[in-house]
C-alpha cells in the first residue's frame, strides 16, 4: 500500500479545482463557516493541539505563533502570508496556488479570525504571473460570495485581503525582510527582538505564515485533531508536500505523512533515471546541508532530518546523480546567495563574494588543499554573524559538499579543471548521444 | 509626457488597497513598467509625488528588486533558469545556445526590440526542469532547440502558449499590469495543474483503486 496521503493535493485533478465553484463543490468554505462559530481562542487552541508546524522551513508550531499575538491590546493585528517561494528547489506553493488558491483564502479567513486581524496580506512572488491571476480571481470571487469583506457569514467578522506582488528578491522570503518590503522599503531583515508578533507590519502585532501552513488549516478544522495526529511522527504531525526534482524518472509533487523516507518516495516515483545512481540530494532546498545515498532511510520529518545534520526546510528534494559535479553545484548555489544577499550585514555581503571567487578557482583546478581550509574558515566567519539566515544557508552547500566529497574538490586540481562532462547530466544527454 | 487622468485614477486605486500609502510603492512600480516598459524618471517622480516621498526614496526601492528595470525590456523577456538544478539539467546549454542564436548576452535586447534575455534564479518549478520564463510565464521542460524555436516564433509574432499559463502569451507590459493588480480576466485559462504536479496524486489514486 502506498504511503502517499493527498490532502492539499486531493482535488488538484478535479474539474475547475481553482474556481470558487470547484472548491465549494469539494467542500470548500465549510471550515471557515465552522471556525467563525467557534471562539477565536478555541481555534488557536485547536491548531496548537493539532501539532501543525510551519511548512516554510523553520518548523515553528503554527498555533503557538498565533498565540503570541497579544489580545485586548486595542491595536490592529495583521496576518501576512509568505507566498514568496524562492528557495532553490522549492516548488510546492506555486502548484498549490495554481490548482487551488481558495484553500489559502479559506485558511486566511480562519487564521485572521483566530488572531483577531481585520486585514490580511498575501506577499506573492512577482515572477509567476499566472499564479497572481489565479489568486487574485479567487480573492475577488471570495468577496463576491461573502467570504471576505464586512460581516462575513453574518458573524460580525470583517476581513480585508490584499494581494501584493514582490519583484524578484529572494531575501523577501525572510519574514522581517518581507515586512519591510510590504511597508514599501528595500527588503532587508530586521533585528529581532522585537518579533513580528509584538512589532510586525507597521509595528503592529503580526503573524507571518507560509502558504502551505495556512492551507493546511481548513482540513484540520474540518476533520479534527485526531485525524491530523494520526498522520506523521511523534513531533512532526500531519501531511506535507514533498517536491521531487532532478535526475529522477518521475519528478513532481508527492504529498505524504511527515516521516516518509527518500527511499520510499523514490520507489513510488520510479527511482533515479535509467542507468544512473544517486550521488547527492538536498532534503529541503539549497540552504539545507546536502545528503548522500547514506541518508536514504532518514525519516523526512523535522527531528529526523536535523538529527542527521541537515534541516527539513521546504521539503524540496533535489536529486543529483553521479554525472553531476558537486563543485559546480556548490559554486552555482553560492553565486545565487551572493546575488541575493541584501547587503545589510558585512559578513554576508562581502563574504559571499569571496566564497564565489574561491570556488571559481577551485572549479577551474587552480585551488589547493590549503584553499579548502581557508574556504571552510571563511564559512565559519560568515555563518551566524548576520541578522538573518541567508548567510547560514549560503555556507550550507559548501560545508556539506566538502564534508562528503572532499576528494572531488581536490580532483579538480589534479585534473587541471573539472573532470565532469556537463552534457552527461542534462536531460537531453541520451537523445544527444543517440543523434 | 503626462500620465492620463485615467492612469492617475488607477494609481489612486492601487494606493487605496493599503492601510498606509507607502506600501503601494511596489505595485505602483509594476504599473509604471506596464505603461512605460521600465521604471522611467517620470514614473519615479509621479510615485514620489503620490506617496509624499523623495524621488531618491522611490529609486532606492526600485533598484533593490531585480524585476524593476532601468531600461526597456523586449516585447518578449526571456529568462533562462541557471540555478543549480536547472543548470545541471540543461539550463546552461539552453542559455549558451540562446546567446549564440540571438547574438545577445545577459541583460541585453535584440536590435528589433523583440527579445531581451536574463539569467534567472530558481523560479519554483524544479519538477519541470529545465525551465524558461517568457514575460514571467512558465515554459516547462525545455531543450536548446525548443527555446530557439520559441524565440523565433515570438519574433515572428506568433509565440507558443505558456505550458502553465494563459492560452496566448501576453506582452511584458501587459503582464506587468497584472502584477500591479489589474485583473486581465485570464485566470481561467490554461491547465490547473501540469503533469508533474499530479504525479503523486495519480499514484495515490491508482493504488487506492487497486486496493
Amino acid at each position: 500500500m502506498t504511503k502517499l496521503q493527498p490532502v492539499l493535493s486531493a482535488n488538484w485533478n478535479d474539474k475547475d479545482s481553482f474556481t470558487i465553484d470547484g472548491y465549494t463543490r469539494a467542500g470548500g468554505y465549510k471550515a471557515s463557516t465552522k471556525a467563525l462559530s467557534m471562539q477565536p481562542d478555541d481555534v488557536i487552541q485547536m491548531i496548537k493541539d493539532s501539532g501543525l508546524r510551519g511548512r516554510g522551513g523553520a518548523g515553528f508550531p503554527t498555533g503557538n505563533k498565533w498565540g503570541f499575538i497579544p489580545q485586548g491590546d486595542n491595536k490592529e493585528h495583521y496576518l501576512v502570508v509568505n507566498a514568496d517561494e524562492s528557495e532553490p528547489g522549492t516548488c510546492k506553493d506555486t502548484p498549490l496556488l495554481l490548482a487551488n488558491p481558495h484553500v489559502l483564502v479559506e485558511g486566511i479567513i480562519i487564521a485572521s479570525y483566530a488572531i483577531r486581524a481585520n486585514h490580511a496580506f498575501i506577499y506573492l512572488r512577482g515572477e509567476i504571473v499566472h499564479v497572481y491571476r489565479r489568486v487574485q480571481q479567487a480573492i475577488e470571487d471570495a468577496y463576491k460570495a461573502g467570504h471576505l469583506g464586512k460581516n462575513i457569514g453574518g458573524k460580525g467578522f470583517d476581513l480585508e485581503l490584499t494581494l501584493h506582488a514582490g519583484a524578484g528578491a529572494y531575501i523577501c522570503g525572510e519574514e522581517t525582510a518581507l515586512l519591510d518590503s510590504l511597508e514599501g522599503f528595500r527588503g532587508q531583515p530586521r533585528l529581532r527582538p522585537p518579533f513580528p508578533a509584538i512589532a510586525g507590519l507597521y509595528a503592529k502585532p503580526t503573524v507571518v505564515n507560509n502558504v502551505e501552513s495556512i492551507a493546511s488549516v481548513p482540513a484540520i478544522i474540518n476533520n479534527g485533531i485526531e485525524w491530523f495526529q494520526a498522520m506523521g511522527t511523534e513531533k512532526s504531525k500531519g501531511f506535507t508536500l514533498y517536491s521531487l526534482s532532478g535526475h529522477v524518472k518521475n519528478p513532481g509533487q508527492y504529498e505524504a505523512p511527515l516521516g516518509i523516507t527518500l527511499r520510499e518516495i523514490l520507489e513510488l516515483a520510479g527511482g533515479i533515471r535509467e542507468g544512473h545512481q544517486l550521488k547527492f540530494w538536498t532534503p529541503g532546498g539549497s540552504s539545507t546541508p546536502m545528503f548522500t545515498a547514506e541518508h536514504l532511510d532518514i525519516p523526512l520529518d523535522y527531528e529526523g532530518v536535523s538529527g542527521a545534520g541537515s534541516m527539513l526546510g521546504t521539503k524540496a528534494l533535489q536529486i543529483f546523480d553521479e554525472t553531476t559535479c558537486v563543485v559546480r553545484a556548490a559554486l552555482r548555489w553560492t553565486e545565487f546567495y551572493k546575488h541575493e544577499s541584501c547587503g545589510k550585514c558585512t559578513p554576508c555581503r562581502e563574504g559571499t563574494w569571496w566564497l564565489v571567487q574561491m570556488l571559481h578557482d577551485l572549479e577551474a583546478g587552480k585551488g589547493t588543499e590549503e584553499d579548502l581550509t581557508k574556504l571552510l574558515d571563511l564559512c565559519d566567519n560568515i555563518a551566524g554573524r548576520s541578522f538573518c539566515a541567508l548567510a547560514d544557508g549560503a555556507v550550507a552547500p559548501i560545508i556539506s559538499s566538502i564534508k562528503h566529497f572532499r576528494d572531488e574538490y581536490l580532483a579538480h586540481q589534479r585534473n587541471g579543471g573539472c573532470p565532469f562532462d556537463p552534457i552527461a547530466s542534462t536531460i537531453f544527454a541520451s537523445s544527444k548521444a543517440g543523434a | 509626457m503626462e500620465f492620463t487622468t485615467e492612469q492617475l485614477a488607477i494609481m489612486d486605486k492601487i494606493i487605496a488597497r493599503y492601510p498606509r500609502s507607502r506600501s503601494a510603492i511596489m505595485p505602483l512600480l509594476h504599473y509604471v513598467q506596464a505603461l512605460d516598459g521600465y521604471v522611467t524618471p517620470r514614473g519615479i517622480e509621479k510615485i514620489a509625488e503620490k506617496l509624499n516621498l523623495e524621488t531618491a526614496e522611490v529609486t532606492a526601492v526600485s533598484t533593490f528588486y531585480t524585476q524593476y528595470r532601468t531600461e526597456p525590456a523586449g516585447e518578449y523577456h526571456v529568462g533562462v533558469c541557471i540555478n543549480t538544478l536547472c543548470a545541471v539539467m540543461g539550463g546552461d546549454e539552453i542559455y549558451k545556445s540562446l546567446t549564440d542564436h540571438l547574438g545577445i548576452e545577459n541583460h541585453e535586447t535584440t536590435k528589433d526590440g523583440k527579445v531581451s534575455l536574463e539569467r534567472i534564479e530558481c523560479n519554483a518549478a524544479c519538477d519541470y526542469a529545465p525551465v524558461v520564463m517568457v514575460n514571467w510565464e512558465f515554459y516547462d521542460n525545455q531543450t536548446p532547440q525548443s527555446v530557439k524555436d520559441l524565440v523565433d516564433a515570438a519574433r515572428a509574432g506568433n509565440p507558443p502558449a505558456p505550458t502553465r499559463g494563459p492560452n496566448k502569451l501576453r506582452t511584458w507590459k501587459e503582464n506587468s499590469a497584472v502584477l500591479a493588480g489589474l485583473n486581465d480576466g485570464l485566470s481561467h485559462e490554461g491547465v490547473q495543474a501540469g503533469e508533474a504536479t499530479l504525479r503523486g496524486l495519480n499514484i495515490a489514486n491508482k493504488s487506492k483503486g487497486a486496493n
